[in-house]
């Protein structure tokens, strides 16, 4: 089972529902952090590190001896990466997606690609749980090949991922294939707005999914109407509880330092078994 | 000789366009015949490589100079790998910029 913990907007609570449900799950699990521009899953568990791999996009790179200059390359690229003036092309490898085309459309075979190094897979472990956690080079911008990467390296039944912000590609590289979404958000105008383009989202991509409210209040007249109104299940709340942030601060998982959070994630847990 | 230049507008009276990947239009100028042609910039809200595609453009239209506000250093790269002089030329219009070009009083850009 595969549950993705998503927001929209950042800052919302996504790590911490995320580390609170894999300790909660009471079970060997696989906590996947795919926020790989920021991880930090990794600061609220005492994980030992396992092992490390390296995570490489190819890259084209032209035989000067070869190339006739026909331009075919920097015609096909989607992305602006190779670019030929009837000359030599020249490439700019911080935006090649690594798709490979300009080597299959080049008449000449005078490319080739070599491997470029786009960041590290880490695993670690801390009891029971598996943390998976990429880390992007610094300067590098392309997220989904590594995202990718550390789904891939998950093990065992239960996996629980937690995504980056937003709704672009990182995201959705993120989301896809997993059984069940969870989006936290926060009753504010933003975090309803950015919810909006969440929902957006894993309904375009059919997936079954429901809300959990953070620092939820009872004058929430922003998510609670529009979860009604559109008809999302509501999954949890989680109060607005200053404990809650005074944990965070000190980098203790929630329901270590908070035990009667306990219950809350996990019927949580049970809930989302049941829906995924 | 043919002259690029960024511009708003549509002819040697329009202000500069003083970005260059994402600026509007290019004028090209050719100091022979004392012509200019007009093309669109198409690539000009790409969501990455603007200024590779806007050097691609300038010298498939045969621009040897370039005269804008600015270009970025994967522009410069590019426009360097083709041997086009890039000058920088700012709050002018196009006329007055072609004028300082030939009066030797824009200053090259030799680095991004």
């Amino acid at each position: 089972m595969k549950i993705a913990i998503a927001s929209g907007k950042g800052g919302t609570g996504k790590t911490t529902l995320a580390v609170n449900l894999a300790l909660a799950a009471g079970a060997p699990v696989c906590l996947l952090d795919c926020d790989v521009e920021a991880p930090n899953a990794h600061l609220f568990l005492k994980a030992t590190p396992a092992h490390e791999r390296v995570v490489t996009i190819p890259i084209p790179v032209v035989d000067e001896a070869l190339c006739d200059g026909c331009g075919l390359c920097s015609q096909f690229c989607a992305f602006n990466a190779i670019v030929s003036f009837g000359t030599v092309p020249v490439i700019a490898p911080e935006m090649c997606h690594g798709c490979g085309g300009c080597m299959r459309v080049c008449p000449q075979k005078a490319i080739r690609e070599i491997d470029n190094r786009i960041g590290v897979v880490e695993t670690l472990h801390a009891g029971d749980l598996t943390l998976v956690q990429g880390r992007l080079d610094i300067g590098v911008a392309l997220a989904p090949p590594l995202i990718h990467a550390v789904k891939k390296e998950a093990s065992g039944d239960l996996i629980i991922m937690d995504a980056p912000p937003g709704t672009s590609c990182p995201v959705l590289a993120t989301l896809r294939e997993v059984d069940f979404v969870l989006l936290v958000t926060e009753p504010t105008p933003f975090g309803l707005n950015d919810l909006r383009l969440a929902v957006e989202v894993v309904r375009e991509l059919g997936l079954p999914f429901g809300v959990v409210i953070n620092r939820a209040s009872d004058q929430d007249s922003y998510v609670r109407p529009y979860l009604e109104e559109e008809k999302i299940t509501l999954l949890a709340e989680i109060p607005d509880d200053r404990r809650i942030a005074q944990a965070y601060a000190k980098g203790e998982p929630l329901i270590h330092a908070l035990p009667d959070y306990q219950p809350l994630f996990k019927k949580l847990f049970q809930t989302l078994c049941e829906a995924a | 000789m043919k002259i690029a230049f960024t511009t708003t507008g549509q002819d040697l009276a329009a202000p500069m366009d003083l970005r260059f990947g994402r600026a509007a239009k290019f004028l090209v100028f050719d100091t022979d015949t004392k012509t200019s042609v007009l093309i669109d910039n198409t690539h000009a809200d790409a969501s990455q490589g603007a200024g590779i595609k806007a050097a691609e453009t300038i010298v498939k239209a045969g621009a040897t100079t370039l005269v804008t506000g600015d270009c970025g250093p994967k522009a410069f790269n590019a426009l360097k790998q083709a041997g086009v002089k890039i000058y920088s030329a700012k709050a002018m219009t196009v006329a007055d910029a072609l004028e300082a070009l030939l009066a030797q009083k824009l200053s090259e850009i030799t680095s991004a």
